[in-house]
């Protein structure tokens, strides 16, 4: 009977609001609500669901309590392998997980499982629910409450506070490491902080999940640039084991003309001076170029993003220019859909060929080229292929550049002896550990790219490589 | 947080404050900077690290008030916060023995230029020292400058110290009297370095020229810094703030530096009013 139950929607802004806001797009689920959607849950006995999550979260198991009303024990049976469900439930690319594998997806629509973990995570973080891991004004970030490792227990050091960072410190510290995380920017939580905006994951949120993680014990020294104020080789005189998780945050330029012009940003820079510095908000002494007729570059997360934030910021004609069409853009597709209905204009199969600015050196004009798609290239995608004679100008003054980051070579070029690949990510075996004697590494910093998710994954099995390695 | 331990007035708009920073204090090179923010609804400002006082655990910023931040920065006390500080930040100088070595600053831009010349004197070059500002009141670091250097000129455009003219001048002048300079070192506004640049391009010396662009974070994440240095895109936060002044495209960085002019100006104007 159960399955006959349909797939229970989020209450959501509606478009036309939403584009004058950076308001959470999506509301949670009512109680009534996540008692059905659980219901839905056929309880397989080899959930294929789970193997479709990177830190392998017991689904059915979680499900099944909320759908029994136990949500602190749901809260604590997602906790036990994630410490992030509150981001996780939101920035997922379930589709692609836990929501791809589901056999309900199969024949109609999979169990919403991203919505199921946001909410028993929201719930959690009620003020009067019992579950709440920090509910104690003392457990500030600032403060450090940092007295639960005992004095003998070995030091971490984990460098960067992105979701690999944040997941490796919390398992260790649960292992009874004393942990300590260094964060080179003024606030926790890498591209949780800094790339995904409010409209997708409030920040409240982002600090309330590292309040935990500092209320259990971990510490955390913000303003420390890893490589300058101290280099690996410095730590591993103070630290037992260093876990590299510094990102690939180092953004990607096409090399084309007029990128220099005014105008034109990096989506790292426009989302940073939005999401970490508050440039939207009256007050905040960052600014912004606020542009009328914005081009994205690129189709992934970052670009979709980038591009959402400019509707906010009141543009009356926001492009997404993306050289393939739509079947091959990386982005989440509940994102994809957002954004469409907040009237965001798809270019698919164009790219620009250079940018052109007035006399002040402000964009005025992309040059775009039409694209076709070929045969297929070594990542299995169609290639796109220039349409000759298709150029044509669109008139646009703000570009932003989102075709993807690389890695930050502060670390590698300060730490001679860690073997990096020859695009600067750093080598790492199967548990997270590097060639260097005490140093592990993972998430964007070693694979390149990815998903919060998949970060969380490589600072977890990394965190149980060190514990097996050092002894308390 | 870092606490302010002193604040000097060096004249009408340039202020000394020496910062409780005793890891950047022991970390720091000549060249280098740091990253600030003075409060929660702060920008993140860059400023070149002018010197240092390693066994009191102190770095030394002079700073132009020119804008908002600037202003409250300088209208600081000793003993309050500052409340975010990264660094050191940005490539030390790369310091060797040449021989003789000009070292040309240009108004506020003097005070990086300070640690660099120390550290090239330190070295065992001879060391000639331009400095250059609109007046006698801009000249930023002259007794320090003196003390290190084994020949001082100053320029101010108007002729109230020194002689009247640029530092491009007094430069033209040295070469024209044969002195065999290995490298000249130039520190200012963008087209005082520009000039410079142009100037030693004809006379193939080495010039090292220190970049003042736009920045957010300074550790490389954004490439709001991003200048053009020969056939390549640069980040000057992580690539620099040294280049090579005969490579890097001026004008382009220039015009960059423009793009948030009416924003500059309109939050300037509100901190103004709000604080008589």
């Amino acid at each position: 009977m159960a399955e006959k139950t349909v797939r229970q929607k989020k209450p959501e802004q509606t478009p036309q609001t939403r584009r004058t806001n950076f308001l959470e797009v999506a509301g949670n689920y009512s109680p009534e609500q996540a008692r059905l959607e659980a219901g839905r849950c056929l309880q397989c006995k080899n959930p294929v669901c789970v193997s479709g999550c990177p830190v392998g979260v017991k689904i059915p198991q979680f499900i099944q309590q909320i759908k029994d009303g136990a949500l602190a024990r749901a809260y604590e049976i997602i906790r036990a392998d994630n410490y992030l469900p509150a981001v996780c439930g939101r920035v997922c690319p379930q589709e692609t997980q836990c929501e791809g594998r589901c056999v309900l997806g199969k024949k109609g629509e999979p169990v919403a499982v991203g919505n199921l973990e946001r909410f028993a995570a929201d719930w959690a973080a009620l003020p009067h629910n019992a579950a709440t891991p920090c509910r104690d004004a003392a457990c500030s970030v600032s403060t450090g409450a940092a007295d639960a490792a005992p004095q003998s227990a070995a030091k971490i050091a984990v460098v960067g506070s992105g979701p690999s960072g944040l997941t490796c410190a919390a398992e260790l510290n649960a292992a009874g490491f004393d942990v300590t995380v260094f964060e080179a920017l003024h606030e926790l939580g890498g591209v949780l902080a800094y790339g995904i905006p409010e409209f997708r994951l409030p920040k409240e949120i982002v600090r309330r999940e590292i309040k935990s993680l500092s209320a259990a014990g971990v510490r955390f020294e913000t303003n420390a640039v890893i490589g300058k104020i101290q280099t690996i080789a410095d730590l591993l005189q103070n630290f037992a084991a260093v876990y590299i998780a510094s990102g690939a945050g180092f953004p990607s330029f096409m090399n084309i003309a007029g990128e220099d012009l005014n105008g034109v940003y990096s989506a790292n820079e426009y989302l940073t001076r939005l999401n970490l510095m508050k440039a939207y908000q009256p007050g905040a002494d960052t600014p912004i170029l606020k542009g009328q007729n914005v081009a994205v570059i690129g189709g992934g997360n970052v670009a979709l993003d980038a591009a959402r934030s400019a509707l906010r910021l009141g543009a009356a004609q926001v492009y997404l220019i993306y050289r393939r069409s739509r079947a091959e853009m990386p982005a989440r597709r509940e994102e994809i859909l957002h954004a469409e209905e907040e009237g965001l204009r798809f270019l698919f199969l164009h790219n620009p060929l250079r940018y052109l600015g007035d006399e002040k050196g402000f964009v005025q004009k992309a040059l775009l080229q039409k694209m076709t798609l070929g045969e297929p290239d070594a990542s299995g995608r169609r290639r796109p292929v220039p349409e000759l004679g298709s150029e044509y100008e669109l008139a646009v003054d703000t570009v932003i550049v989102a075709v993807g980051t690389q890695a930050n070579p502060i670390i590698k070029d300060t730490t001679p002896d860690l073997p990096t690949d020859k695009r600067g990510y750093i080598i790492i075996d199967e548990n997270g550990r590097t060639a260097k004697k005490g140093v592990w590494a993972g998430g964007d910093i070693a694979s390149g790219a990815a998903t919060v998710i998949l970060a969380m994954g490589a600072g977890k099995r990394a965190a149980r490589s060190i514990a097996s390695t050092l002894t308390i | 947080m870092a606490q302010i331990k002193a604040v000097t007035r060096l004249s009408k708009n340039v202020y000394r404050l020496t910062v409780a920073a005793p890891e950047i204090a022991a970390k720091h090179q000549p060249g280098q900077f740091i990253i600030l923010r003075l409060d929660k609804n702060g920008e993140r400002i860059p400023l070149t690290i002018a010197d240092k006082d390693t066994a009191a655990g102190t770095i030394d910023l002079i700073v132009q008030a020119v804008g908002k931040t600037t202003h409250q920065l300088v209208s600081l006390k000793a003993g309050e916060d500052i409340l975010d500080l990264a660094g050191p930040l940005g490539l030390p100088t790369r310091i060797e023995k040449l021989g003789t070595v000009v070292m040309l600053g240009g108004g506020v831009g003097t005070a990086p230029l300070y640690p660099i010349a120390k550290g090239f004197q330190q070295a065992g070059n001879k060391i000639i020292t331009i400095l250059g500002a609109r007046n006698k009141d801009l000249l930023v670091l002259p007794e320090e400058f003196a003390a290190l250097s084994d020949e001082l000129l100053l320029m101010t455009d108007d002729g109230s110290l020194g002689e009247k003219g640029l530092v491009t001048h007094a430069l033209q002048k040295l070469i024209d009297q044969k002195i065999e300079i290995k490298k000249v070192v130039a520190i200012g506004p963008l087209i005082m370095m520009k000039f410079v640049a142009e100037l030693t391009r004809k006379y193939k010396i080495p010039t090292v020229v220190s970049l003042n662009s736009l920045m957010i974070d300074g550790t490389g994440m954004c490439g709001g810094c991003r200048v053009r240095v020969g056939a390549e895109t640069k980040f000057t936060c992580v690539h620099g703030p040294e280049f090579d002044g005969h490579l890097v495209d001026f004008d382009a960085l220039l015009k960059r530096a423009n793009t948030y002019k009416t924003a500059e100006k309109d939050s300037l104007n509100k901190y103004l009013e709000a604080s008589p």
